[in-house]
């Protein structure tokens, strides 16, 4: 029999591997994995200080090699790195390639990968139906009523556009000169933006099967990433597609991930792997405590640039553990978030969405982190902002878990212009989303001692062979990046995906075709039919 | 045929003991394993004996489903699964598995310490029993095995509250357990997609209530609370622990709050503070307005409401107390009403449903004067007020359901006969459905007719659609092809693909008729007549003359022959095959009628 091969496309909208957004034609419907939103870009703006930096405001501006200074208002130099003076923007999701109007479904996998819901659903003409469960929505708020509130509590009279031009920019120094479609960068979304977007989405549970016009069913799986983190499976009766998406196995709060249901996939699109693939999450965590006992024994105080969801709960019952055996106990925690109290709060709610432990002290009752019990004796103290309580209560030395790790804006930016000056003090870089030097480059010089300690506990590729050979899918398809070791490691040929047939790769604003052999449909025979 | 059975062994005609048998495309079910409160004797408990007289409970079920809590739903458990046997799969919600061990160590406690029973489960028992249990979240699809699955909706009722679906294939029961479909203080209302299941199992607790609005009822309970207190008397609230409790205690701290009251609430046993923390842990569970709000302000925090002390009950002055258990039965409510129920000023306030046999229907059915054990009689002089709080579906709410899951038949479980006859009426009215609403131990059997799903190649398909007209949906269309059956799979394939798949040889079956012509020219000349005589008569076939001088059309086979004794007879040699049989036998007949006259 001839085997016809049916078209299935994919549209890769985001180059950004672990922060992912692709469009699936599958079966007649139009479904959008993910919706990331890459904010490196705004390494490249001038950070936004609460407070006025004399230091900041008085950077030199930027002047052609000719000695032209038409650019010096929009851009400044700081340590012969060049900034944008502008309100910060973000690297959208291509709008271009597909209608974004015609897209029925998106389904998000984890509160990473949402970021950029409210540019889509808000600004595209999209009717369709957002999928998601109700920690990734719920956190995935915070996240964006966090970014909102950095950025619209320092209004900045300045947009910058001139540079963008591109016989401007090709005259610019790297890393601007090198900046991809800078012409599509936009600034942050508003909060009734946010809101409007997240109405858009329908709460989903592990294992729900939703039926999509009755042509496909999606079904969320448990990834162990985050809380409610999820992979999906897109499937006919016939054709399976597995999207996985920031997954882990390690053991940290959320649920186990759910492996043996992917497999049997004709498909399989693999993102969002450990960004630091040479770094062992636990190893990490040590140091990270042991960098912090140290500092703090000499009098200095530890800047946690973080988000205010997902590894900080780890951080601080790692802490709870180890202050008091370290002797550590009267050093104060302080936790700066406009949505720090609700984060804390709404991590002891989610019962069902964590793992096997931390479930069964719910049955006690008690609550599952042991940050309740850090806020009770006063160990850990949580803050909307600098402003207000916590210039009164505020002692030395502490550790301060603050945003964003871009350093960009949000409370991070005091704390970098004040403790900077000193060789006391330690920041302690853990989030793997932005490069710790380039974060740091317009705070230089810097006294403080800088410590990088990312914890991705996302697969990394020992574990993704392992996986890909347990669940055997027919083939997989992933981000380029993920196809050849790192530039910096080209000999580390461990440092990419191994499996047969070789994955199928792709890059930001591409069309691939999904390779299915549909054999079957399905039919529907009357009793009678069989019971003659 | 195949048919779903159903059989309660509780909550048949009957408020208590749920407890009901579901077998469905070979599956059988157990839905809840409740306790009555109105017997202390063997009728507290199903008759588990009546699910298979030889053999294990665990060979015999597939899964047991527990709908929420209250102990007329999971009391039997620990009974049914340590002491009888069962080691078979337990379903329910993550609130339910937490809060339903308490519970039942609770009832234990009532039973073993205080009534001094003999013979009962013990908190091992508990224990051993909770182990088997699986947690399931709501609208998750839970796979009990390969063709059994179950999936949990939102009940309201009580915190973790669920109703199921257990599906086979295309066959489908839902079981409501107890639901409540308006939304109250604490909790949601509950929710079900328009599934279609070939039965629907609701409760009818308030099968002909059509109750007013709640807010009329709580207005008449904060006033009546409120006289009490002001005129010195004391409230008591028979509540159970978790559930309604919360609700009242939400309504009455509001109350306190806004009217600067300081007359002391109490809440009795050890119980509530941890209840209303599972409350605080579990409160993605609640209404949509206590979610909303609960980082500013958990609603399960109470600062007017204080814990009891079995002294407390003897002080002067007016106070309100909230004592379990709800049905004045047993335990610190019997207790206090005992205490208070000789002085007119006092009142009772009874906030839900009482079974048969208990204290609570006693005094709600008009009773004053009580039988206490030691022929004591104690004369009720208290007021005694009754108001309907308890979180279940009224007639309006069940007929909302109904709709909402459009089933192909209604069974009605955990209601009273009589309302439940005028409930049924109704629902076969409006809905057109039969409805049965069997007794306890009576089996309902209801045919089913469910489709079988298979594949069929897409080689076929295709070969079908080139073949015409696309199909249209009500018409039947006759389509050839070879059913292939294995490993309980069906498909639909080409009967070459057949014939390859399962490596047998083809075997082709061939008529063959002989049809005399009187023709006395030669045979080419014959086989060119018959040639244009077909042509002409069978415009939609194709009709060929081949170079070596036989006819076909389509898989027929014509050649002309001349006998030689007779050169006037010319003899037309037909074949075909079995699958055109059809034409084949249609040709004979029109070339035995002879050919038309050549045209001269």
């Amino acid at each position: 029999m001839k085997i016809k091969k049916i078209l299935s496309l994919s549209y890769c909208l985001s180059g950004h591997p672990t922060l992912p957004c692709n469009v699936l034609k599958f079966k007649s419907t139009t479904i959008m994995l993910d919706c990331g939103l890459d904010m490196t870009s705004t390494l490249n703006f001038l950070p936004l200080p609460l407070v006025q930096s004399p230091r900041l405001s008085s950077l030199p501006g930027w002047s052609l090699k000719d000695g032209n200074a038409f650019l010096d208002k929009e851009l400044k130099e700081c340590s012969g790195h060049v900034f944008v003076d502008s309100v910060p923007e973000f690297c959208l999701p291509e709008t271009e390639l597909i209608d974004l109007s015609t897209v029925d479904v998106i389904l998000i996998s984890n509160y990473h990968c949402m970021m950029a819901l409210p540019y889509i659903t808000e600004h595209t003409g999209f009717t369709g139906t957002v999928y998601a469960t109700e920690p990734t929505v719920q956190i995935g708020r915070l996240l964006m009523e966090e970014l909102v509130n950095f950025i619209e509590r320092v209004p900045k009279a300045q947009s910058a556009s001139l540079w963008k031009n591109k016989d401007v920019q090709r005259l610019l120094p790297s890393p601007l000169k090198d900046a991809v479609e800078v012409s599509t960068w936009r600034r942050c979304y508003t909060m009734q933006e946010v809101n409007s977007a997240l109405s858009k989405i329908q709460l989903v549970g592990y294992s729900q099967k939703i039926e999509l016009f009755g042509a496909v069913q999606v079904t969320p799986l448990s990834s162990g990433y985050a809380l409610g983190s999820s992979n999906w499976i897109i499937q006919s009766h016939y054709e399976k597609v597995s999207y996985v998406s920031g997954s882990s196995l390690l053991t940290t709060h959320p649920q186990p991930m759910d492996q043996a249901s992917l497999k049997n996939s004709d498909v399989l699109v693999l993102t969002g792997l450990t960004q630091i693939p040479t770094a062992n999450p636990d190893g990490m965590v040590g140091e990270f405590c042991s960098n912090l006992a140290l500092t703090v024994r000499n009098g200095g105080n530890v800047l946690v640039p973080c988000y205010p969801s997902g590894v900080i709960y780890d951080l601080l019952e790692c802490l709870y553990q180890y202050i008091d055996s370290a002797g550590l106990s009267s050093v104060p925690l302080y936790f700066i978030s406009p949505v720090a109290n609700s984060s804390l709060e709404f991590s002891q709610i989610f019962a069902e969405w964590l793992c096997h432990n931390k479930q069964s002290k719910v049955y006690l009752p008690e609550p599952p982190f042991p940050h309740a019990e850090l806020i009770q004796t006063n160990k850990l103290k949580h803050y909307p902002s600098i402003h207000g309580d916590f210039s009164n209560d505020f002692r030395q030395p502490c550790v301060v878990f603050t945003g964003h790790p871009s350093l960009r804006f949000g409370d991070v930016v005091h704390f970098m212009e004040l403790w900077g000056k000193s060789s006391l003090n330690t920041v302690i870089f853990t989030e793997p989303d932005f490069s710790y030097l380039e974060a740091l480059a317009p705070y230089q010089p810097l006294a403080m001692k800088c410590i990088y300690c990312p914890i991705d506990t996302r697969l990394n590729f020992i574990q993704v062979s392992k996986l890909l050979k347990e669940v055997q899918p027919l083939h997989v398809v992933c981000p380029e990046q993920y196809t050849q070791p790192p530039p910096a490691q080209p000999h580390r040929t461990d440092l990419a995906i191994d499996c047969q047939p070789p994955a199928t790769s792709y890059r930001r604003a591409e069309v691939l075709t999904l390779p299915f052999k549909r054999r079957y449909e399905k039919i529907e025979i009357m009793p009678e039919t069989v019971m003659m | 045929m195949p048919e779903i059975r159903v059989t309660p062994l509780g909550a048949g005609q009957d408020v208590g003991r749920s407890c009901i048998l579901v077998s469905i495309a070979g599956k059988n079910v157990m839905l809840d394993c409740g306790m009555h409160m109105g017997f202390s004797d063997d009728r507290r408990f199903p008759d588990f004996s009546y699910i298979t007289q030889s053999g294990r409970l665990t060979d015999f079920l597939d899964c047991v489903i527990i709908s929420h809590f209250h102990l007329d739903h999971c009391g039997a458990l620990p009974y049914f699964s340590e002491m009888v046997g069962y080691d078979g799969p337990i379903y329910m919600t993550h609130p339910t598995q937490a809060i339903c061990p308490i519970l039942l160590e609770d009832y234990r406690k009532i039973a073993v310490d205080k009534k001094g029973e003999a013979n009962f489960f013990t908190s091992q028992m508990i224990k051993d029993c909770m182990k088997k249990v699986v947690a399931v979240h709501l609208h998750q699809t839970v796979q009990v095995d390969d063709e059994l699955e179950i999936k949990a909706y939102y009940a309201g009722h009580v915190l973790g509250a669920a109703m199921f679906q257990i599906k086979v294939g295309s066959e489908s029961v839902v079981y409501t357990g107890d639901y409540n479909m308006t939304p109250d203080r604490h909790l949601g209302a509950a929710w079900i997609d328009k599934c279609r299941p070939n039965l629907l199992i609701t409760e009818s607790t308030y099968a002909t209530t059509i109750r007013d609005s709640k807010r009329c009822r709580e207005r008449d309970f904060l006033k009546k609370v409120h006289e009490t207190v002001e005129r010195g008397g004391k409230v008591l609230i028979p509540v159970f622990a978790l559930g309604r409790a919360q609700e009242l205690c939400i309504l009455l701290e509001t109350f306190w709050e806004r009217m600067n009251l300081k007359v002391p609430i109490y809440f009795s046993t050890g119980l509530t503070e941890k209840a209303n923390h599972y409350y605080k842990l579990f409160i993605t569970w609640t209404n949509q307005k206590i979610r909303k709000t609960f980082v500013q302000r958990n609603m399960f925090e109470f600062k007017h409401i204080k814990a009891f002390d079995r002294a407390f009950a003897d002080n002067p002055g007016p106070m309100v107390v909230f004592a379990t258990p709800g049905m004045l039965h047993a335990g610190q409510s019997l207790q206090i009403f005992r205490k208070w129920a000789g002085n007119e000023k006092n009142m009772v306030i009874m906030p839900g449903y009482c079974v048969q046999g208990t204290v609570g229907h006693k005094i709600l059915s008009g009773q004053r004067k009580l039988e206490m054990e030691g022929r004591q009689v104690l004369e009720v002089k208290m007021q005694v007020e009754y108001m309907s709080f308890s979180a279940h579906a009224d007639a309006k709410g069940i007929m909302q359901l109904v709709g909402q899951a459009e089933p192909e038949s209604v069974l009605l479980v955990h209601g009273e006969a009589k309302k439940m006859e005028f409930l049924k009426q109704k629902i076969e009215q409006e809905f057109r459905v039969n409805c049965y609403m069997p007794a306890n131990g009576e089996t309902v059997v209801l045919p089913t007719s469910p489709s079988i799903p298979g594949g069929i190649s897409l080689g076929l398909l295709k070969r079908e659609m080139a073949q015409g007209l696309l199909p249209e949906a009500k018409r039947p269309r006759l389509l050839h092809g070879t059913l292939i059956m294995k490993d309980s799979n069906f498909r639909l394939v080409s009967s070459e693909q057949a014939l390859k798949e399962l490596g047998l040889a083809e075997h082709q079956l061939r008529f063959t008729c002989r049809v005399h012509l009187h023709d006395t020219r030669k045979e080419q000349e014959t086989a060119m007549r018959v040639y244009s005589h077909l042509k002409s008569v069978l415009k939609d076939h194709c009709v060929q003359h081949l170079p070596d001088g036989s006819v076909t059309v389509e898989s027929i086979l014509i050649q002309a022959a001349a006998p030689s004794e007779d050169p006037a007879t010319k003899v037309l040699l037909v074949s075909w095959t079995y699958q055109d049989e059809e034409l084949g036998s249609y040709l004979t007949s029109l070339l035995k009628k002879g050919l038309p006259q050549a045209p001269s």
